[in-house]
């Protein structure tokens, strides 16, 4: 009895929880931010980050971003005159916890403006909260197509969309010599919105080359025991292996497995986890990093003085090294880039009047380069590259045309242990 | 999909799993004795693992070597949190209470290690974690025969302990029943306290073994902790045995599943599994009726 009153008790608080989430949402949905500031006020930028759960090191890489740019545009007058006030609340990797943010964030703090959350995972609920209050949700790291296949209007990517991070790496496998190129490839991603469509653009070309695929897999995201699985690509003797990862410790797992099975993959390349800096090469060995590739669209030493200034304050700010800076915290830097530009343009905080010049075909910079929307917000300008650890050193080795690119370290050396 | 493989992958599932049940071995003592559902035995996993990976980066300590002090380490941390929050549960609602209480650990001791060590994911390195040896053309990984080793050696002491001692005579005492114990003597709070201890303790060898084997970071904590969860409810609460075969099935069925179908029906195979196992027997494999009443 006593379990039956306390659960009708719950369900009853829950309920009428519910039911003011409910009157909140329904009495501010026609909200889309204050489009103009008491002079002196500060305008409040709102975003939901990974800060612990599965994303936490990408997340607080992000805040890392955000909290950059902020310093910086407080320091050039802020925008438009305002102070830059971030507020960022955790979400724990949660697309649940991230609807939930969002809509305080808008509704109850009245933030003026929204950045994007981690990953292309969480973007998607982010930005369909952001579109029921009319705000702009320009994200950095949400640019898988599910993101752009939501029919939102209001989502804007800065980076480049991920269909095409492979690209460059699948071309220039079908570009070698025919005594050079790899005559078998193994495909093996996490069922994760950010790998998988990467995996048939590169396996379409791979194909056409005359590459055969001999192994082919989807393990599933939540999976913490790789061995099985790498065993079987090691089994494989696939002479490449591509790797649709999101973090680091997939990528070491199968870096460890692959080293135990005295397997050696002339190429390798994984989707994410490389570029994580000298997080990456500590986890994994810088001897084992040596030749391991990965598909981005920006790196440390990106030859862009926006860039530069960027790394130099970031270390500045935060200490270390520039190979210390991931890829994440330039496009949370970029993000902020693009929208102080959108708003100096439309001379407000009107998220509407912000959404119309970012779809307006505008072109604009960022420290990842020039951004342009198409009408999905997608960047049309965002450039795949490639990028490679040789010895202690993180560089870019795609597209093999571009002149900042070096020589691939090719094949791979062997593990070293 | 052959031969080979197959064998391979039952090999490497009972070599993990039997790490896998040494962690939740802990976790099943302490709902054993104290009723007491641990969230945070995952997060204690993973301050193992950092307290080898400082032990070896610092002070160039093996990492099996470092267990002699990791483990009497965490043993008095358990200790440390038993007396400062879990004995202080008392009443009818003492067992969901715990939840909310070690749930709160877990996010104090995730705080404070993100502050000590950051986000960024480490991993523990020693010539043997990745190297193999061969046998009949399958390579053995010498981490996992040694973490193998080391969880036989480890349970095996704790089974001595339980059934070859007068505490553990007192605990499987305790197990049984909390007030007859008691009316026979058996401190039953000071128990309760060592095997939260002991419970915490046996953290620090699987969370060595996992460091090496995984890069980590505090976050990880999250992913170990549904999986251990996961594993005494199969095995059965309180049922040190039911860990162990739980642990074992639970990893093999996974490692099994990815070679011979598919790694994308691996997890849900065995939550179908599992339900089909609560179905037939809620107290799980090896557990007591009276354990799920309790």
């Amino acid at each position: 009895m006593r379990f039956k009153s306390s659960g009708i008790r719950v369900l009853g608080v829950a309920a009428a929880a519910s039911c003011a989430l409910a009157l909140t949402a329904c009495g501010s949905s026609s909200s889309n931010g204050s489009s103009t500031i008491p002079s002196g006020q500060p305008v409040t930028i709102g975003a939901s980050l990974s800060l612990s759960g599965d994303f936490s090191a990408d997340g607080q890489a992000f805040q890392r971003g955000y909290e950059l740019w902020a310093q910086n545009q407080n320091a050039a007058g802020g925008l438009l005159g305002h102070q830059v006030k971030l507020k960022i609340v955790s979400d724990a990797s949660s697309p649940t916890q991230v609807v939930t943010n969002y809509q305080k964030l808008i509704s109850v703090n009245k933030v003026n403006l929204t950045f994007g959350p981690y990953s292309t995972l969480l973007s998607i609920p982010a930005a369909k909260i952001a579109k029921r209050y009319s705000y702009a949700m320009v994200e950095g790291a949400g640019g898988g197509p599910s993101v752009f296949a939501a029919g939102l209007t209001n989502v804007f990517d800065v980076t480049l969309p991920v269909s095409d991070d492979l690209t460059p790496f699948a071309n220039w496998l079908a570009a070698l010599p025919t005594s050079q190129r790899p005559k078998t490839v193994a495909y093996v991603t996490s069922n994760d919105p950010f790998t998988q469509p990467q995996i048939p653009v590169a396996q379409k070309i791979t194909n056409a080359a005359g590459i055969k695929t001999v192994y082919n897999s989807v393990f599933p995201a939540e999976a913490t025991d790789f061995t099985p699985i790498a065993d079987a690509v090691a089994a494989s003797k696939a002479e490449v292996v591509v790797l649709g990862s999101v973090d680091v410790p997939t990528v070491s797992a199968f870096m460890q497995a692959f080293e135990q099975a005295h397997y050696n993959p002339k190429a390798f390349i994984a989707t994410a986890g490389p570029d994580q800096g000298a997080t990456f090469a500590q986890a994994v060995g810088q001897n084992n990093a040596n030749g391991m590739m990965v598909p981005n669209s920006w790196y440390p030493g990106y030859d862009n003085a926006s860039s530069k200034a960027m790394v130099a304050s970031y270390v500045a700010k935060y200490g270390g090294s520039a190979s210390d800076v991931n890829a994440d915290v330039a496009e949370a830097y970029s993000v902020g880039q693009v929208v102080a530009q959108a708003v100096k343009a439309t001379g407000g905080f009107d998220n509407s009047k912000i959404i119309s010049y970012l779809h307006s075909g505008v072109t604009m910079q960022s420290v990842q380069g020039p951004v342009k929307f198409n009408n999905l917000g997608q960047n049309l300008l965002g450039v795949a590259f490639t990028f490679q650890w040789q010895g202690a050193n993180f560089v870019q080795v795609m597209p093999t045309s571009n002149p900042n690119s070096v020589p691939v370290l090719f094949p791979k050396p062997v593990w070293a242990g | 999909m052959n031969g080979t493989a197959l064998t391979h992958a039952v090999i490497d599932g009972i070599l993990t799993g039997a790490v896998y049940a040494l962690m939740a071995t802990g976790l099943t003592l302490i709902f054993g004795v104290m009723n007491i559902i641990n969230i945070a035995q995952g997060i204690f996993v993973i301050l193992g693992a950092y307290l080898s990976y400082a032990l070896s980066v610092h002070l160039g300590i093996d990492l099996f070597v470092g267990l002699l002090i990791t483990i009497p380490t965490l043993f008095i941390v358990g200790i440390c949190v038993e007396r400062a929050f879990i004995g202080r549960l008392k009443g009818p609602e003492k067992t969901a209470m715990s939840i909310l209480v070690t749930y709160a650990i877990s996010l104090i001791i995730e705080g404070t290690l993100n502050l000590v060590f950051g986000v960024n994911y480490v991993q523990l390195h020693s010539w043997y974690v990745s190297k193999s040896f061969k046998v009949f053309g399958i390579y053995l990984p010498y981490i996992y025969v040694f973490g193998f080793i080391m969880a036989v050696v480890l349970l095996g002491a704790l089974y001595v302990m339980l059934y070859r001692t007068r505490f553990g005579a007192s605990v499987r005492a305790s197990l049984a029943d909390h007030t007859a114990a008691a009316l026979v003597g058996i401190d039953v709070r000071r128990v309760s306290t060592i095997c939260f201890g002991i419970g915490v303790a046996v953290t620090a060898a699987g969370g060595m073994v996992y460091g090496a084997t995984n890069a980590f970071n505090a976050s990880t904590s999250y992913d170990l902790i549904s999986r251990l969860l996961t594993i005494v409810v199969l095995g059965g609460l309180g049922s040190l045995g039911g860990a162990l075969v739980a642990g074992i099935v639970m990893v093999t069925l996974e490692d099994v599943v990815s070679v011979a179908w598919s790694p994308v029906w691996s997890t849900m195979v065995f939550f179908v599994v599992l339900v089909v196992v609560l179905s037939v027997r809620p107290q799980g494999l090896f557990g007591k009726q009276s354990a799920r009443v309790a």
